[in-house]
């Protein structure tokens, strides 16, 4: 080491990207496979709820929807409930960061906060992804669903990718609450909205009004587009509009409050 | 190693490594900082001292670009405090929380790690804050101190030439107080600056090579310990001076050094600058006997300094 007082080194590099860093998101990632609540709700439930709303039914596996039959639909909306549960469980853990002061800490490194909410998205695809996964998974191994491949594979990947719009409303949820106990207060929310988002029950089940106020909702865009590839009718304009435009007003929430947030911290 | 600047540096003029020059902060109607002035010199050991509410907290935001002034402006090392954040020449150890409780030691050491450009080694810094042992422990499961130390380990990994500590020892033992200010002083003997906030007088006196007293905002005064304890005017003489009258008391102002006298009875109390020529005075001039002479401490500055009603019950 330098002895006596010596001259303070002034000329120093700052991180590229913003400080974006592969290490932060593999210990992100790391946290919330680590959170028993967590797992339950995102890699557990759904494929629980898949069986129990009778994925495996003889009924279910001899009704036919579209290009594949009942228990191809529930497997969809359940894989899109998951990943619905694991984008906003990812996006709104930074109510618990602010709460324990950890957004305050990382302002003390050379973390850009873009940086930060993009780790926090990634990890949020990457959670989503793992849901999808065991939902498809599980469906797979039943030997109840009749898809066909290609339509495995795109409603897999359309319920994973258009679930961003959840990272952006846990993102926007974690920094209007500032509370540990967020998610107590999302479950609850987000399975009304995975109802209104024909996850649960096809959507004309509902009443006229019902079915009418669901199309407005976050979840309708995501649930319509996934199920697409097997009801051949899901893919509407309105579908993807309920998609961009849920997320960049999700997106424009979480900048708006993520701003007040860095100014009075 | 870790990568450092080649060969010696060039000769030049070093910025302070903190300057700030009319410094506000407003919260609504409420002045926090008002028009402070600072420049703390690179090596220098500083103790931010003052009541709660004097805007210690406020003034350091704004040294770390954690929150933006109102007014005047705030340099680190001659350039603007997120810059310096970002380059890893200013951290901070903070007052609580800032820790993950799910994470554990080892991970939030590797984690801070990850986002600078250059930092010690991780394994170094958990051994260098005593810290090995309890890698593997969540961060939630820590002792106080554990945690307070990991904060530290967390401040040191990107070789700050600054740290700033806010309230740093607050619920340590007095123990882990000791063993805590002598690791930063170890530090700090390798030439790097130091800004601690803290209301503990005796922390100040005793680990600051300078105090600078601030209240409603403002500096109010500035300098080593002993320099801040003259201000309050050295000494209290007291003596028992049967019949004294308001005459003898004021020619008692003729005594070199007296600033003050007053009389309470036949007891008469006087503040001097020196009190050995006071009490040769008033044992060989006058009938006063029972002398008492204490010593005003930094307590005393600090409570007349920053407005606030003495302790000692003094009158004047």
């Amino acid at each position: 080491m330098t002895a006596a007082v010596a001259a303070p080194d002034l000329e120093r590099r700052v991180p590229p990207l913003g400080g974006f860093s592969p290490t932060f998101l593999k210990l992100e990632i790391r946290r919330l496979l680590r959170n028993r609540r967590t797992l339950v709700f995102t890699l557990v439930m759904p494929p629980l709820f898949f069986l129990l709303f009778g994925g495996l039914s003889d009924a279910y596996q001899h009704d036919t929807v579209g290009r594949g039959n009942v228990s191809a639909y529930l497997m969809i909306s359940f894989a899109v409930y998951g990943s619905m549960l694991a984008n906003t469980a990812a996006g709104a853990s930074v109510a618990v960061e602010r709460a324990q002061g950890w957004s305050r800490q990382l302002r003390l490194t050379p973390l850009n906060p873009l940086a930060y909410m993009v780790t926090k998205v990634l990890t949020a695809m990457v959670l989503g992804a793992i849901s999808v996964g065991i939902v498809y998974a599980v469906g797979a191994v039943s030997g109840a669903v009749q898809l066909p491949t290609w339509a495995w594979v795109v409603s897999g990947l359309v319920a994973w990718l258009c679930a961003i719009v959840f990272a952006a409303f846990g993102l926007f949820i974690g920094y209007l609450v500032p509370s540990e106990n967020v998610m107590q207060l999302l479950g609850p929310a987000l399975a009304l909205l995975a109802l209104m988002g024909g996850i649960f029950v096809p959507l004309d089940q509902l009443s006229d009004t019902l079915q009418d106020l669901a199309r407005f909702t976050p979840a309708y865009g995501v649930g319509a587009l996934a199920r697409a590839a097997l009801t051949e009718d899901g893919a509407t304009v309105g579908a993807v509009v309920n998609v961009v435009v849920w997320t960049v007003l999700f997106a424009a929430g979480a900048i708006w409050r993520f701003r007040r947030d860095t100014a009075r911290v | 190693m870790t990568q450092t600047q080649q060969g010696a540096p060039p000769v030049r003029t070093t910025p302070p490594a903190v300057e700030l020059r009319g410094l506000t902060k407003r919260f609504g109607a409420v002045t926090a900082v008002d028009g402070l002035d600072l420049t703390v010199q690179p090596g220098e050991i500083v103790a931010f001292l003052g009541p709660n509410g004097a805007g210690k907290t406020s003034t350091i935001d704004m040294v770390l670009g954690l929150s933006r002034p109102d007014g005047g402006t705030a340099e680190v090392f001659g350039r603007a405090p997120r810059t310096a954040v970002a380059q890893g020449l200013v951290t901070a150890v903070m007052q609580s929380g800032g820790l993950l409780k799910d994470l554990t030691v080892g991970e939030t050491v590797e984690l801070t790690a990850a986002l600078f450009a250059h930092t010690r080694p991780v394994a170094e810094v958990l051994d260098r804050a005593g810290l090995t042992d309890v890698a593997g422990r969540r961060v939630g499961k820590c002792s106080g101190g554990q945690q307070q130390r990991l904060r530290f380990a967390m401040a040191l990994l990107p070789e700050p030439e600054l740290i700033i500590l806010d309230e740093p020892t607050t619920g340590m033992d007095v123990e882990g107080r000791r063993e805590f200010w002598s690791a930063i002083r170890a530090d700090a003997e390798r030439g790097r600056t130091v800004v601690f906030a803290t209301h503990y007088l005796d922390e100040a006196d005793a680990y600051a090579d300078r105090i600078v007293l601030v209240s409603g905002g403002k500096v109010v005064a500035d300098g080593t310990a002993a320099e801040i304890k003259a201000l309050s005017a050295g000494r209290q003489v007291s003596a028992t001076w049967p019949g004294v009258g308001p005459a003898d008391a004021a020619g008692l102002y003729n005594v070199a050094g007296v600033e003050d006298v007053e009389l309470r009875g036949d007891t008469v109390l006087a503040r001097t600058r020196d009190s050995d020529v006071l009490a040769r005075h008033l044992l060989t001039a006058t009938p006063a006997h029972d002398l008492q002479i204490t010593s005003r401490g930094l307590e005393d500055a600090f409570l007349a300094l920053t407005g606030q009603p003495s302790t000692t019950g003094e009158t004047r």
